[in-house]
Parts: structure tokens; C-alpha cells; sequence
């Protein structure tokens, strides 16, 4: 232990501490801006500086390690000073229109310069925005503070270098790598520079401004929506609402509120996704030789990006069974047209994702079967949060509600899609199924929960060993793929979140500067499941239903067409 | 009434006076990958503010080509904005008036060649295509050793450590401890408080605190056996990291001792046998199989290594060497540096007690020469040289050192011919007086001054004015020449030789010990590509904290010599070591460019 004494409090903290981390310890509040635990540990902004006894300069607290006998010193006269001079200077190049950005008042810069006495010594010059707003990620530079942890985050936990620095001096500044357009890069839209920007410098495109306007101008069109798990847990966050208030039917209430005929669930069609790509698996298995192993899991378009631009060799890997939204979509107008008779076209579908990837693969020509657009337009648990609030609804005094049916009944297995693990154990509850005829202990296959970055475990179904592997965020992906051709560990099945800790923890969600709340989010659609009357997708009477009355059975010509794509002809663009 | 004052500056001339001097340091240590197009324009306001204001185009035209480089720097900037800065900057350093004008013109002109993509990238993509470089002391080492780390290490008395990190990236640290030309030092970021760190007197500390350290184990084997043909400094690191690697290694050295030119060419004073022993017994130990007295085309043909081995590094150094052509050069008494140096790598030192000699060349091999000579008992010696002393490319105190011993420089003097006595013995050098010309790639070139030739009695005449690559048979192997070198990719390959690189002088030309070192290790890395592997020999050697103090201007600890008069009568070490004292402060002065500025963000280590 380290022994220090931070504004005269005594404190003794882990070797390797820095000042920072013995600070918060000993409850002292130092600010800081481009600090980002284990990730962008750079001391650039120099908010954080503090004064240390014996040093001649103010020293970065984030960076400097903590030593016996330190004396430091973190509101004198120079430290305060310091502070104002680089937030204002970094001020001085900031976009300051705080009312137009998706970050106010989940902004750091802003918090910061609330709290200090700033008057603006410096003439402000922000640097220009120069991007396609038509993109699902969008960089405004002129909001951009250079504090580096998109680079880092793109860098070191996605390993995707997407950004970089370019440019010495004043002049330097971050943009997509090489000078390049985003759309010409392997960037896969995972959205988690958006969720680690302190400020409002990167964000997804906003398409909730589309949806208010058709909402007004019907046109006598059907407005449905579906709801994806991850979103459940965290659409409260930006409203201000304690998970407890934040219920799943509260939310169905306040979709049905803001104007939409149908709110149906993606738990649903990810139970679907279960039973097209379950069954897939076991048709693999039974025909082992004509097809390349392991099987991966295809639902994440993110990961879907990855693959087609860092291995493409394995693109017929992958399950062909859409996503849980896209198989939404193609239900929806196709059944669920024909059941309340209108033409598919005259249905316009909303969903609420975690994801900013999910943006573009609405748009992906190859992907839709059923109509024109299968899903119309993608929105995430940020924007719905937005738009719950611009609507004004007070959805703390909502009474719940329940989604719609059809396509708004799901299975605890449905629920867990939306965390690291769980779409593997969903599918093992169902191919547990299909392969013997009855249903397996609903939790036999915990093994493949938590949160590590990659797990693998084996289990025994019916006497055949199935060999399968989790990942999330993508550098232990390309740990997983790598490890895999590389010949050094051998699967069947390979489930693939982008994100880190999964859907929970995606590029859509709520930020909250510093804080990483995927683990905690997932923990709610851990106990979801638990809390479902039927935990196997294969028992969903509305599925049971949809394969009676019009798919038939999985796999079935009609399910081929609707709910199976060919990821080769996916464009990037 | 008074008519005249003595001048003494104000406390702004003063300052100011300071100020160019701080700008000075600044500028020699700017960081590689700095963008040059934001150099030039900030170069040019400097211009600018030197400018008299009498004449137009200093006055204006610097002003307007500094607005254009910043529109282009803006990403504002066309194709036609980079046509009227080009032809602005040439009439300007053709009308200018007078130097301040017409030399900051030339400035942009000269940039304009070196650096137009730099230009049109701003121009088309909004953005420079250098990047910069984080620790620039590993940038600008050849073999990119972990300085601030090893720095560390010394100042933490973990000198083994150190050792063993610098043979990371350098099988060489003794060799590198006394005689690397140490490139590390010039953009050494200390320049910009007071002066470099001295990077290789701390080497040279580690070295000798640490004791043998045993090289690291190697990889298991991977059955891939490479042909090293050269035991000096490149074909030895070669060996090294391929045999940690877990690649099989032969090494084919012609001579009896293995070193290279650290054996057969710098002389003991500077480095003595014990230290260049050391390293090459932690190189063999790693398992190296070695022979000497084995001369590749003779002993065994190329042809049977082609078949024998699984790759091949050719690194048979620059033994040959140029003699002036002069009439008389043939005669008894003539000889050349590298026949002179070589004699004593073998122990077989020439007898010269008494004699008077001359050695032509301005170059480091020169220096040796004549030092060499000295401490063999000649009565005289003295440097002949047809430039002047600044324009030696000798290193400076390797100058200093050879006149403090006794050499004489004779400067400014062309050899014409040699005078031999009646056996046909050297009797006398005939040089022809120079003087300074016009420059021509830097430097000035001499040209004959109308004075009378003169001689320069002696009985010895050494030529030291290059050494050139004596290829053997390797021409008619197949290997590519060109311009008297062997022909290589950057990658070290040698091209339409599947596995088989060249490195080292006999690639690059004759050039230092760490270009060498480089050169063995990409051979190293590219043949382990090569075989399909991507093996990385870090140790993960833990490199202590950055110390958070901050660091005021302190006097550099230089190393010390022994006595001329003393050290001249002995082939010792001429240089001191540095005390643990100034080891400790020297330590403490590195910035640690590994943790603070670029280096926290980007990284301060380099892996291969």
C-alpha cells in the first residue's frame, strides 16, 4: 500500500494508484474530461492537474502514480487557474450551441464549464463540420474537443482503428483514418465512439424527426413498432424514471401513446430467430461435411460488418437466419398484412434499438423480402427517450399496458437476446428441444452467461458434443476468429455481439460519461427471463401459431424467403 | 559634443538574442513526422518578421505566400493556389534585394520539391500524410532500441535489465556503448530545455555495472535453417534473432575472428576486444553454429547454400577498398587504412616505430588511421585533406581526439603525386594548395588555388578515402549489383532470390555499426515472415514509472578521455566511464518521452 495525503486527508491506496484514483478513494472530487479508465489514460485536457508538494509544475492526477508520502493539493489558487485556462481554452474551439446538441445536459464539457468561473477570454473559433448527415454515424468536429477517446475506444476494445489523428500543431485534429470517407472504411457502426464521446462531437443520426412528421401525416397508413430486449432495460435512463418505474408494460404504454397502432415486441421475433436458426444449427450438424464450422451467429450487424470487411472468407459462416429485427419486419408486412388485410406497403415499421449499426441495416437492399422497406425506420432507446420527452408524456404516471398481438408475445429466451451469451443459450434451449423431443432445465446452459470478453464451454445434447463460443466487443472477437483459423480452438457454434457486454451495452444506448452500465442492464433481462412463464422459444403459442397458419415449419420454402438472407450480397455502404 | 557611442544591447536585443538562441535548439531537434507544409509557413512568418519592409516582394510577397500556405493548411487551398505559391516563390528569390528576402523564397522553392504531395494532400484530403512520432530518440535510433526505457533501468540499478532490453531491439549494447554514433542524441527533446540526454555514455554505464547476462532462451525449433554468410555486426544480429526465433543458424565468417569491421576496422583504443568478445559470446551461446576461416565461394559455393539452407543472409561487409590514383601510389610504402586496421584485428600489428608518415582522408576511418599509427611508434603524423577541418566528416571529437594526440592536420591540400627515392620507396607526398569554392551538396567544394605545389616528406603514405564491397563470386551467382552495391528490397530482400536477404555495408555502403544492426534485424523479421511466422522476441522486461517531477535545465554529463600525452603510448580505452554519480544525474535528466506528451497517447514502445 501506498501511503499519501490528499487536502490534508490521510490515505493509503493499492500500489500503481494514481493521484486520481486515490483522490476519488478518499472522497476528494477532481474533475477530468479525456480521461477514460484503462482505455485513454493520456492526460491531454489538463483539467485534471493538481499541485503536488516538491514538484515545480502542476501534475496530470490521472496519469501520475500515487507515492509514499505525496502531499497533494487539488483546489489551490494555480490548480483552479489552470483549470479555467484549459476549459476555456478548449471552449475557445467548441461548438458552444449546448441548445441544438443531442449531448446537452449529458454533456462533460458542459458540466464542467458550468462549474467553474469562466468568462470568455478567447475569441471562439470551432473548427468546421464536414460530414454526410445522411450517415448513421455522424462526426460534427466542431464539437470535437480532441480528447482522443474514440480513438482509443475504436483502437484498443473494438480494434477497428476507424479513427485517427491527423494534422501537428493547432491544426491537429481527429478524423476517420487515412483521410478517408467513413463508408469507404472497415468501420462497423457499432456506435461505441458515440457512447465514450464526453460531448456531443459524435452522434447517430437522428430519425425521430421523420417519424414525428409522418406521425402527423398518416396517410392512413398502420403505424406498428417493435421493441428491442436491451431496450427495455435502460429506455428509463435519459427520463429520469428508477428501473423500478421503468417497466416493460410503462414502455408499451408510452409507445401506444405517442401514436402507434400496434407496439409488438423483438423479443417475439427473436424467438423466431431462435427456431429458424436452432433448426439451422441442427441441420448443419446433420450434414457436417457440407458446411464450413464453426456456425456463427448473424443477428448483429455490427459483427455482420466485421466479418465482411476483416474476414470475408468467412461470411458462409454465418447462420443465414436474419436478425430478430429484420425477421420482425418481414413478418410483420407479410403475416401479419394479410391478417388485419391491408397491403404490406400501406404498414410503416418503427423499431427501437440499442444500436446504431441496426440504422443501417433497415437500409440494406438485399435484406428486405417482404416489402419495399421490411423496417421503415430505426430508432434508438436515446432518440426514444428524446421523443418521449418532446411528446411530454409523463410516463412515470403511466399505467402498464401490454404489447400487441401477435407479434408481441415472447419467452424469457426471446428476453435474453440482448446480453452477451444469450442468444446462444436460447438457442441451446431450443435445439436441446428439436434434437430430443423434451425440454431441457431452462438454466442448464448458464455456463455461457457473464461478462467475460470470450467464454466457451461444451455441452452434451442427446449424446453429440456441441462445442460453442461467446464473444462481445469486437477485439475479443477478433481474438475468438483469429484463434479459430488459426487452428487453435475448434467450436460449432459461435455467438458474436459487437458491443462489449452486448446489446446492453450498445452504440443506441443512454451515455453516462465514464460510467459502463451494460453489465447492470443485462442483469435486468437475466431476471426477465427468470420471470417469464415460458423460458423456451419453441413454446411460444403466438410462434407455434405463425408456423401453423403460415410458415409451416422452419427452414420451410416461405421461411427461406422471408427470413433467411445471403450476408454476401449485403453492400457496406 | 560626442560623434560616437559605444553600443551595448538593451534588455530586448538581449532577450531576443536568447530567444534565436532557444529557436535554434528547437529547430535541430523538431520532431520527425512534424507536418512540413505547417513548418514552411511558420518558418516563413519568422521571414517575415526579419524583413526590413523596404522592398516589395520580401515585404508583400512573404506576407501572401504565408497566407497561402495557411489556406491550404485550412484544407482551403486549390491547384491554382499551389501554382502561384510556386511561381510567387521564385520571383521573389529572383527580385528580392537582398538575403532575407531571396534565401526565405528559396525556402518554399526548396520545400516545394521535397514535399509537394504534402501540398496536394492538404489540398485534396484536408489533412498532411506524415505522422508524428511519439519518442524521438527510438525514432531515430536505426534499430529503434527502447532508450527511455533503458534509461529507466540504469537509474533504477537494474543494469542486467537494461542489457537485456537493449538486446531487444541490439545484440551490440558494449559495442553501441562506446562507439554508436549515438543518432538517438540529435532530436533528443532535452535539446529544447538545455542539451541531449548522453544517451550512450548511459549505455555504456549499463554495460558495465551489469556483469555477463546470459542471452534469453530460445523458441522451440521451428527446423528452418538459415545461412549467414558474415560474422560481423549485421550477420550477427541476424543470427541472434533468428535463433531466438527458433530458427537453425550457420554463420560463414572468411577472416580468423568474428566482428567484422568492429574488428578489422575500429581500432582497440576505441573499442577493445573485450567488450566486442562479450557480445558476440551472448550471441553465439543462443546456439549459433559458427566457423571461421571459411570464405563462401571458395570453401563452399553459394550454390550448395542455396540448396542446403531454408534462407540466406548475405553480409560480407565493405573490405575492399579505394586507393587515390595518384602517380606513385604503387610504390613500397603505400598502403590503405583498411589494410592497416585489418593487420591489427589479427594481432599482427605493422611496424612503424620511427617512421614519418601521411594519411589522406578527412572521413572517421581517417582519424583511426592516424591515431593507430601514432600509437605505433611513428615519429610523425599528419592528416592530409583537400577541404577545409569543418568540412571533415569525421566526427568532431573524433578530430579533437587525434590532434590532441599529436596529428597534424594538413588541410586545404590535394594530393598530386608520390615522390619515391632511388629503391622505389615512399620518399614524400606532393600535395597541391586549395581553397574553398562554391558549395555543391552542402558543403564547399575545393578547387586549386594558384599557389606552388608543395612536398610532404615521409616514408609511410596511408589512404584512407573509402572502402569498397568485394563481391567474390556473388556476381556470378545471380546476385544483382548496382553502383558497387549488392541490390536489395527495403524489406533486405534480394530481388528474384526467393529467401534470400543482404544487409550491412555491403548493401547500404559503408555506414555506422547501428545501421548495420538495423539491417540485421529486418533481415531477421522478414525471413521469420518469410518461414510464415510472426515470432516477437520481447522479454517483457518491466520498465520502472515515469518520474512526475518537473525537470530544470542541468549541465550534461560528458564523458571524459584519459591524458593525450598517456593514452597515446597504449591501444587502452581512451574514454572514461561515467561515475555512478553522473550516471545517476545524466539518468535523471531524460524527459521519459515514453510517458509524457504523444508517447501516453500513442505509446512509448516500439514491437516488432
Amino acid at each position: 500500500m501506498v501511503n499519501l495525503k490528499i487536502d490534508g486527508k490521510s490515505v493509503a491506496v493499492p500500489e500503481g494508484s494514481t493521484i486520481l484514483e486515490a483522490a476519488r478513494q478518499a472522497g476528494v472530487n477532481i474533475p477530468t474530461l479525456c480521461y477514460l479508465k484503462d482505455v485513454n489514460e493520456i492526460s491531454a485536457c489538463r483539467v485534471c492537474c493538481v499541485e503536488v508538494a516538491g514538484s515545480e509544475k502542476l501534475v496530470p492526477s490521472c496519469s501520475t502514480p500515487a507515492v509514499e508520502g505525496m502531499e497533494v493539493f487539488t483546489h489551490t489558487t494555480r490548480v483552479l487557474q489552470a483549470r479555467v485556462t484549459n476549459v476555456s481554452l478548449i471552449l475557445s474551439q467548441h461548438n458552444s450551441t449546448c441548445t441544438a446538441c443531442t449531448r446537452s445536459g449529458n454533456c462533460a464539457l458542459q458540466s464542467l464549464a458550468s462549474d467553474i468561473t469562466y468568462t470568455p477570454a478567447y475569441e471562439v473559433s470551432p473548427r468546421k463540420m464536414d460530414w454526410d448527415t445522411h450517415y448513421p454515424l455522424i462526426r460534427d468536429n466542431s464539437r470535437c474537443i480532441n480528447c482522443m477517446r474514440c480513438v482509443s475506444v475504436c483502437e484498443k476494445i473494438q480494434t477497428m482503428r476507424v479513427w485517427d489523428v491527423s494534422g501537428t500543431g493547432a491544426r491537429t485534429h481527429v478524423g476517420v483514418r487515412e483521410g478517408l470517407d467513413l463508408m469507404d472504411t472497415n468501420c462497423t457502426l457499432c456506435g461505441q465512439c458515440i457512447t465514450h464521446c464526453p460531448v456531443g462531437a459524435l452522434y447517430s443520426r437522428d430519425d425521430a424527426v421523420k417519424l414525428v412528421r409522418r406521425l402527423g401525416n398518416r396517410h392512413d397508413k398502420v403505424f406498428i413498432c417493435q421493441v428491442a430486449p436491451a431496450v427495455r432495460t435502460a429506455w428509463g435512463e435519459d427520463l429520469g424514471l428508477s428501473p423500478e418505474q421503468a417497466t416493460v408494460g410503462r414502455m408499451a404504454a408510452a409507445l401506444r401513446a405517442i401514436g402507434f397502432d400496434y407496439v409488438f415486441d423483438t423479443d417475439f421475433s427473436a424467438d423466431l430467430t431462435i427456431m429458424e436458426e436452432g433448426s439451422e444449427f441442427l441441420e448443419r450438424l446433420s450434414h457436417k461435411e457440407d458446411y464450413p464450422w464453426p456456425m456463427f451467429t448473424s443477428c448483429c450487424p455490427g459483427w455482420l460488418r466485421f466479418i465482411k470487411t476483416e474476414f470475408p472468407e468467412l461470411v458462409p459462416n454465418l447462420s443465414t437466419a436474419k436478425s430478430p429485427q429484420q425477421m420482425f419486419g418481414a413478418t410483420a408486412k407479410s403475416y401479419f398484412a394479410e391478417k388485419i388485410g391491408r397491403d404490406p406497403e400501406d404498414i410503416v415499421c418503427v423499431s427501437f434499438m440499442p444500436c446504431t449499426a441496426k440504422k443501417y441495416e433497415c437500409a440494406v437492399e438485399a435484406v428486405n423480402d417482404a416489402a419495399t422497406r421490411d423496417v421503415d425506420m430505426v430508432l434508438t432507446t436515446r432518440e426514444l427517450a428524446k421523443m418521449l420527452r418532446n411528446f411530454r408524456i409523463n410516463v412515470a404516471e403511466l399505467p402498464e399496458e401490454d404489447f400487441d398481438d401477435p407479434l408481441g408475445e415472447s419467452t424469457g429466451a426471446g428476453v435474453i437476446f440482448g446480453t452477451t451469451g444469450g442468444v446462444m443459450e436460447a438457442a441451446l434451449r431450443s435445439a436441446y428441444y428439436l434434437a430430443t423431443g423434451s425440454n431441457p432445465d431452462p438454466d442448464a446452459f448458464h455456463a455461457v452467461r457473464g461478462m467475460e470478453g470470450i467464454k466457451a464451454a461444451t455441452f452434451d445434447i442427446e449424446g453429440t458434443k456441441v462445442r460453442t463460443a461467446v464473444a462481445n466487443g469486437l477485439g475479443n472477437a477478433r481474438k475468438l476468429v483469429e484463434a479459430i483459423k488459426a487452428g487453435k480452438a475448434e467450436y460449432d457454434f459461435v455467438e458474436i455481439m459487437a458491443c462489449p457486454t452486448g446489446c446492453s451495452g450498445g452504440g443506441g444506448q443512454p451515455i453516462r460519461d465514464g460510467q459502463e452500465l451494460g453489465e447492470r442492464r443485462g442483469s435486468i433481462l437475466r431476471r426477465l427471463d427468470v420471470e417469464k412463464p415460458i423460458r423456451f422459444s419453441h413454446d411460444n403459442p403466438s410462434i407455434q401459431k405463425l408456423y401453423s397458419e403460415y410458415l409451416e415449419k422452419p427452414l420451410s420454402h416461405r421461411a427461406h424467403k422471408l427470413l433467411h438472407t445471403d450476408v454476401s450480397q449485403w453492400s457496406l455502404k | 559634443m560626442s560623434r560616437l557611442v559605444i553600443q551595448t544591447p538593451g534588455r530586448a536585443e538581449q532577450t531576443v538574442e536568447g530567444l534565436y538562441h532557444d529557436l535554434e535548439r528547437r529547430i535541430a531537434v523538431a520532431p520527425s513526422g512534424n507536418c512540413p507544409v505547417e513548418l514552411t509557413g511558420a518558418f516563413l512568418r519568422l521571414c517575415l518578421a526579419q524583413s526590413c519592409g523596404k522592398c516589395v516582394p520580401c515585404r508583400v510577397g512573404l506576407a501572401k505566400m504565408s497566407e497561402i500556405i495557411d489556406k491550404i493548411l485550412d484544407g482551403r487551398g486549390t491547384e491554382d493556389d499551389l501554382d502561384t505559391l510556386y511561381y510567387s516563390a521564385q520571383s521573389i528569390s529572383d527580385s528580392a534585394d537582398c538575403a532575407i528576402g531571396h534565401e526565405a523564397a528559396r525556402i518554399i522553392s526548396d520545400g516545394f520539391a521535397a514535399f509537394k504531395d504534402d501540398y496536394l494532400s492538404h489540398i485534396h484530403n484536408g489533412r498532411c500524410i506524415s505522422s508524428f512520432a511519439a519518442v524521438p530518440c527510438v525514432t531515430n535510433c536505426p534499430a529503434n532500441v527502447d532508450i527511455p526505457g533503458y534509461i529507466s533501468l540504469v537509474r533504477a540499478g537494474r543494469y542486467a535489465d537494461a542489457v537485456r532490453l537493449i538486446r531487444e531491439d541490439n545484440p551490440f549494447p558494449s559495442v553501441c556503448g562506446l562507439i554508436c554514433e549515438h543518432p538517438c542524441e540529435s532530436h533528443c527533446r532535452r535539446n529544447i530545455v538545455d542539451t541531449s540526454v548522453n544517451i550512450r555514455g548511459l549505455k555504456r554505464a549499463a554495460i558495465e555495472n551489469a556483469g555477463v547476462v546470459p542471452p534469453p532462451a530460445c523458441r522451440p525449433d521451428t527446423g528452418k535453417r538459415v545461412c549467414v554468410i558474415g560474422g560481423g555486426p549485421t550477420g550477427l544480429t541476424c543470427a541472434y534473432f533468428l535463433r531466438l526465433m527458433g530458427h537453425k543458424v550457420t554463420v560463414y565468417e572468411r577472416r580468423k575472428r568474428f566482428g567484422g569491421m568492429l574488428r578489422y576496422g575500429i581500432p582497440r583504443y576505441r573499442l577493445p576486444a573485450a567488450y566486442l568478445d562479450a557480445d558476440i559470446d551472448a550471441i553465439l551461446a543462443t546456439g549459433v553454429e559458427a566457423h571461421t576461416g571459411v570464405d563462401v565461394g571458395k570453401d563452399i559455393s553459394f550454390e550448395q547454400i542455396m540448396e542446403d539452407f531454408d534462407g540466406v543472409y548475405i553480409a560480407i561487409g565493405a573490405h575492399s577498398y579505394k586507393m587515390p590514383g595518384i602517380p606513385g601510389e604503387d610504390a613500397e610504402g603505400v598502403l590503405s587504412a583498411v589494410e592497416l586496421l585489418r593487420a591489427m584485428g589479427d594481432d599482427e600489428p605493422m611496424d612503424l616505430k620511427g617512421k614519418h608518415v601521411c594519411v589522406i582522408g578527412g572521413g572517421n576511418v581517417a582519424m583511426d588511421a592516424c591515431r593507430t599509427v601514432l600509437r605505433l611508434g611513428a615519429a610523425s603524423v599528419r592528416c592530409v585533406y583537400r577541404r577545409r577541418r569543418e568540412d571533415m566528416t569525421a566526427l568532431e571529437e573524433e578530430i579533437a581526439g587525434a590532434t590532441e594526440e599529436g596529428v597534424e592536420l594538413v588541410t586545404l591540400s590535394a594530393p598530386v603525386r608520390v615522390n619515391t627515392d632511388e629503391k622505389g620507396r615512399v620518399s614524400g607526398l606532393v600535395v597541391q594548395p586549395q581553397m574553398p569554392g562554391d558549395y555543391s551538396r552542402g558543403r564547399p567544394a575545393p578547387k586549386k588555388a594558384d599557389a606552388p605545389e608543395q612536398e610532404l616528406k615521409c616514408d609511410i603514405i596511408i589512404a584512407a578515402i573509402g572502402q569498397a564491397i568485394d563481391f567474390g563470386n556473388l556476381r556470378e551467382a545471380g546476385v544483382p549489383e548496382k553502383m558497387g552495391k549488392l541490390q536489395t528490397e527495403r524489406t533486405g530482400e534480394v530481388a528474384g532470390k526467393n529467401g534470400v536477404y543482404a544487409g550491412g555495408d555491403c548493401a547500404s555502403g559503408p555506414a555506422t555499426v547501428i545501421k548495420a544492426i538495423q539491417a540485421g534485424k529486418i533481415a531477421a523479421a522478414n525471413l521469420d515472415e518469410f518461414f510464415g511466422y510472426h515470432t516477437v522476441v520481447d522479454q517483457d522486461i518491466e520498465i520502472p514509472t515515469a518520474d512526475f517531477r518537473f525537470k530544470t535545465a542541468c549541465g550534461r554529463c560528458n564523458m571524459t578521455e584519459r591524458p593525450p600525452l598517456e593514452r597515446v603510448k597504449d591501444f587502452e580505452l581512451v574514454e572514461n566511464n561515467m561515475s555512478a554519480e553522473e550516471a545517476s544525474q545524466e539518468c535523471s535528466r531524460c524527459l521519459r518521452c515514453d510517458h509524457f506528451g504523444y508517447g501516453g497517447f500513442r505509446g512509448g514502445r516500439i514491437r516488432w
